[in-house]
């Protein structure tokens, strides 16, 4: 016999319930699509908000933390209407595909300027049309299963896009993915999008969350990242331009086929809780992924990455390069947990994740965790948590430094060396730039 | 006078390792200071410096007649002082020409001079660096990361010359180097002799002092200076050893 342990329902999770019940009916979805969400969302309610009991949510109680859900912001209402008027995409050239609120602008993105090798459908009309193979490929078998916030995201998924990348093409420019939160009263936004990279096919992808103004929303987002065989993408997220309140959820559910290369790099350096996730899982041989990124904190955020790469096949590489700087009250939380399966034999695993504590009252929770079933693999970890060197402090200061810019020095030497992995120049240089800002401002 | 240090008492975690410590360098001067290990030879560098694990309970250190004990160490730094370390320190992920255009600007900013632009930088760095036959790609590397310890030396030499101290200190600067390297070392310190910088040379050994030729040797023991003389004294003490003052001083 099983104890069922009916749990008292938080006044955030009761206002989800009643906002799941007053919205399906106007979410977009075929029939088959809404039972997919009805599924999805008993799944929710049975699991309910996730919370530190939950192993792979245990650093992030969102159940304690979010004490309100916000409301959607209906398109076609005067707040959404109004910030479709201020969205500048302040974003670096290329491509850019606008979600406001989590609902798909095609009047904001750059769909006319798109080589045909790129086509870009809205999730709504992928769902309303209701198309099973589709529907099927927004959530991947076997990845994130059972996660709440999944669960959630997928029950309750506005809009987002689908993208098919062709085979053997290469964009000029890279390809954004600019989701964008209104201005106005506190409102949630639930997007997933699916991005198909054709087999042999080259994509930079950047994934940026921004804000019309800076403020206090609540964002559930899911990337699906299909790589085909022989492709290679470059994949950059950049969580900014968020209120000390704001409260994100990001999960990348990606697979990779063969001969693929996937690097990632994330910068989080804003929201009040930013909650990552990476499950991530090798379907092909002879495949490598890098998934690299820069957490920096202040005040009392609180940014988790958690991550799930599956070796599920032989002969497959992977990276995992994490550093994150803490100051104030800040909480970092990294948790990485790499799986090789029995016969995925040649696997190559390294993983490193490494803090820097500024000041007495941060926080970092560092967890790597390796699940080796297959006995001929090379795999390690290193974890760090310190804070400046004292040493090399004074030695700077010895030779006219002042201490701030002496820790600045230091503190962007400590972050370059996770941005150098990211490839895009002109990406590169840009998340240097806001690095040193962020530590400037941080004086 | 350059520096004058009056009665220095100084303390780690209650311990004393400098017990009235005085002592002065001029103008033009190079003094040595010559002492068995343990005697409080890196401890007085370090304080002049402005490290801050150590606590001064008594005494003072002027520079140029202008008490610094209260001044952090990048303030005196552009006052017109230089430690080069023993142990020069590594700073991974820092380039070499990054650090020293930093520390190149900071003092002339804290002196209200102009900063410098890359170039004319750029310029200055390599003359100095082929003066102390420094290769072009060391400077390409981070700060001392992957030096050995021979140019880890010439590295502190290197800044040396570019920030043009008034009052140099240099600690030990002559262990872990092969002739060559000490020779090429003293080349660079004496190329910076003029009548107004001064030198404080810390050393184990006589061995430097042939090169670099010292206007007065200090004798340091148990923590302050017990003999002070010309350049023979060093002769003599490498001739006798330390035992006579170590005794005394204890």
């Amino acid at each position: 016999m099983t104890n069922e342990i009916t749990q008292i329902r938080t006044p955030a999770e009761k206002a989800l319930i009643s906002l799941y019940a007053s919205e399906k009916d106007r979410l977009p979805g075929s029939a088959a699509v809404k039972a997919l969400r009805g599924e999805a969302f008993a799944e929710f309610e049975r699991s309910g908000l996730p919370h530190r009991r939950i192993e792979s949510w245990h650093y992030t109680d969102l159940r304690s933390q979010l004490r309100e859900a916000a409301p959607l912001f209906e398109p076609g209402s005067s707040e959404f209407e109004d910030s479709l008027r201020h969205v500048q995409p302040g974003v670096p050239a290329g491509y850019a595909l606008v979600l406001l609120d989590g609902i798909f602008v095609p009047e904001l993105s750059d769909l006319d300027e798109l080589p045909g090798s790129v086509t870009v459908r809205s999730l709504a009309d992928v769902l309303a049309t209701g198309d099973a193979n589709l529907v099927d490929r927004l959530a991947p078998k076997g990845l994130g299963a059972g996660d709440p916030a999944l669960s959630l995201n997928a029950a309750l998924m506005q809009g987002g896009v689908v993208v098919d990348v062709a085979p053997a093409s290469e964009l000029d420019k890279p390809l954004i993915i600019l989701s964008i939160m209104s201005a106005g009263a506190i409102h949630a936004a639930y997007h997933r999008s699916l991005v198909r990279v054709g087999a042999g096919a080259k994509l930079t992808l950047l994934e940026i969350v921004d804000a019309v103004e800076i403020g206090s929303n609540q964002q559930n987002g899911v990337l699906v990242l299909e790589i085909a065989d022989d492709a290679e993408v470059e994949h950059l997220t950049r969580i900014s331009r968020q209120g000390a309140d704001a409260i994100i959820v990001r999960s990348l559910l990606a697979t990779l086929g063969a001969n693929c290369k996937y690097d990632g790099f994330a910068l989080i350096a804003d929201g009040g809780l930013v909650r990552r996730q990476v499950f991530l899982r090798f379907d092909g041989e002879h495949s490598t992924a890098g998934i690299r990124g820069l957490s920096l904190l202040s005040g009392k955020r609180h940014a988790d990455t958690t991550l799930v790469v599956d070796h599920a096949v032989p002969h497959c590489t992977s990276r995992e390069y994490f550093k994150h700087i803490i100051a104030d009250e800040a909480v970092g939380v990294y948790q990485g947990k790499v799986v090789v399966r029995p016969h995925a034999q040649k696997t190559d695993g390294g993983m490193k994740s490494r803090a820097l504590l500024l000041g007495d009252s941060a926080t970092m929770f560092n967890k790597p965790e390796l699940e080796i079933f297959a006995d001929d693999v090379v795999c390690g970890h290193g974890a760090t948590v310190a804070q400046l060197d004292e040493e090399q402090l004074f030695y700077l200061r010895s030779r006219g430094l002042p201490r701030a810019e002496a820790e600045q020095l230091l503190l962007e030497a400590f972050a370059a060396e996770a941005v150098e992995h990211v490839q895009n120049e002109g990406a590169r240089e840009r998340l240097m730039t806001y690095v040193s800002d962020w530590l400037a401002a941080r004086k | 006078m350059l520096l004058e240090i009056k009665n220095l008492h100084v303390e780690v975690e209650g311990k004393k390792i400098l017990d009235g410590l005085s002592l002065t360098v001029k103008g033009g001067e190079v003094a040595a200071i010559m002492g068995p290990n343990g005697s409080g030879k890196s401890t007085l560098s370090y304080v002049v410096a402005g490290r801050e694990d150590y606590e001064v309970t008594e005494g003072e250190i002027l520079l140029g007649g202008e008490n610094i004990l209260e001044m952090d160490a990048s303030e005196r730094a552009a006052k017109g002082l230089f430690l080069a370390f023993q142990y020069p320190v590594e700073i991974p992920g820092v380039g070499t020409m990054t650090f020293l255009k930093s520390a190149l600007n900071a003092q002339r900013k804290a002196r209200g001079e102009d900063e410098l632009q890359t170039p004319q930088l750029m310029k200055r760095v390599r003359e100095a660096a082929n003066k102390l036959e420094i290769n072009q790609d060391m400077l390409k590397r981070a700060l001392n990361v992957g030096f050995s310890g021979g140019e880890k030396k010439r590295m502190e030499i290197l800044q040396m010359a570019l920030l043009e101290p008034k009052l140099s200190i240099m600690d030990e600067t002559d262990s872990g180097l092969d002739i060559d390297a000490l020779r090429i070392v003293a080349q660079g310190v004496n190329a910076l002799r003029s009548k107004d910088r001064g030198f404080l040379v810390i050393t184990h050994y006589q061995r430097l002092l042939n090169y670099i030729k010292p206007d007065t040797v200090h004798v340091m023991a148990a923590g302050r200076i017990v003999k002070t003389g010309g350049p023979e004294l060093a002769l003599e003490l490498e001739k006798n050893g330390y035992r006579d003052y170590v005794s005394e001083a204890a």
